[in-house]
């Protein structure tokens, strides 16, 4: 297997000797937990079309860890919101979101879910950023599979640099009060 | 006997109703039958059950809302007989203070979410309707937002200036652009 093109993630800085490898809690947690992400996909249009084909072989989104997609919110990781959320979805969302359980981290892809996009309008919610918080933004209308994956790697940045302690911490819990979140 | 044409049916109506009749429209080969709105569910009803018209299938309902004109509200109805493969429109016009119209639900069961939708957007009451709430929009919704005195656009939005896309609407305040 001397051809082989597999790469391997990198080993976190530490202490390396003799049949032992030094290194902290957290680096290797989130080295753990960015390359094996779940997501839930919560595709609503077009995006997630362009997801569908990020999830297929061409792209495959399983390269980087992320092809066991959880249907489950409950077992989910990174919820990725792909598509216009009317205001009568808002509360659908929200509480996809609220059953998820802690580290969770999300996605929104396009400009739909960011921003509300073209549909400026009585009935579209103005970005899910009005109802959940959003870790990585995906721009484009649909975005390429490529932006996607490009956000998917943002994602997998932030997870591995996280410290264990962020969701104690009073910022995250002030974050998730100012949006009502329990 | 020879097949029906929709001037058998508007000479049909012409007798029956007469003056019930305000005018008749043509828009390319589509007909519209203006009247008043306490006729509507009548003259519908006498369509369905004619021997040989039979316009038994309700293609579409919506409603209207023309600010400029006198007769502002409306609603419009699309009927279709299976049988004879003739369609008509239906339109009623009346003011903003009586915006209560029958429903068509004895009639036609199809006409339920349509009337609904009508209420929902138009602010319109249907009377003898079952269900008649909202059906589109976010139930707390506290206006009708096809009604022409409202903004289409989202009012959340802060980070939009009309004046850079060309536009003043009327009500334009300043201060609401600040976050």
């Amino acid at each position: 297997m001397s051809d082989s093109t597999v790469q391997v993630a990198e080993a976190p800085p530490g202490v390396e000797g003799a049949g032992f490898f030094a290194t902290s809690l957290d680096s290797l947690v989130g080295l753990a937990r960015a390359n094996s992400l779940w997501p839930l996909p919560f595709a609503t249009s077009c995006c997630g079309i362009e997801f569908m084909s990020t999830m297929a072989s061409h792209y495959d989104i399983g390269r980087f860890g992320a092809e066991r997609l959880s249907f489950s919110a409950r077992q989910a990781d990174v919820l990725m919101v792909m598509g216009t959320i009317a205001k009568k979805m808002a509360p659908v969302l929200r509480q996809v979101y609220e059953q998820m359980a802690e580290p969770r981290w999300v996605l929104s892809v396009g400009a739909c879910a960011s921003s509300g996009g073209i549909f400026d309008t009585y009935s579209v919610l103005q970005g899910i950023d009005h109802i959940i918080p959003v870790d990585v933004y995906v721009p484009g209308c649909p975005p390429r599979p490529e932006q996607i994956i490009d956000g998917v790697l943002n994602i997998q940045k932030l997870v591995g640099e996280e410290s264990l302690r962020r969701r104690n911490s009073p910022e995250y819990k002030q974050l998730l009060a100012s949006y009502g979140i329990e | 006997m020879e097949k029906p044409t929709l001037e058998n049916v508007l000479a049909e109506l012409q007798q029956h109703f007469g003056s019930n009749i305000l005018a008749v429209e043509q828009d390319y080969d589509f007909h519209t039958v203006h009247i008043s709105k306490q006729h509507i569910v009548t003259m519908l009803r006498y369509l369905y059950d004619h021997d040989t018209f039979r316009f038994q299938y309700l293609t579409t309902a919506c409603g209207l809302h023309y600010p400029d004109a006198e007769r502002p509200f409306g609603m419009m109805y699309q009927v279709h007989s299976l049988t004879t493969n003739l369609r008509l429109r239906f339109k009623a016009f009346t003011t903003a203070s009586d915006l209560e119209f029958d429903t068509l639900t004895t009639v036609f069961p199809a006409a339920n979410w349509m009337e609904r939708e009508a209420f929902d957007f138009f602010g319109f009451h249907f009377k003898g309707h079952p269900n008649l709430k909202r059906i589109l929009n976010v139930e707390d919704m506290d206006y009708h937002p096809l009604r022409k005195e409202y903004p289409i656009e989202d009012a959340t939005r802060y980070d939009k200036d009309d004046t850079l896309f060309g536009r003043r609407p009327a009500g334009y305040d300043r201060k609401r652009l600040q976050p």
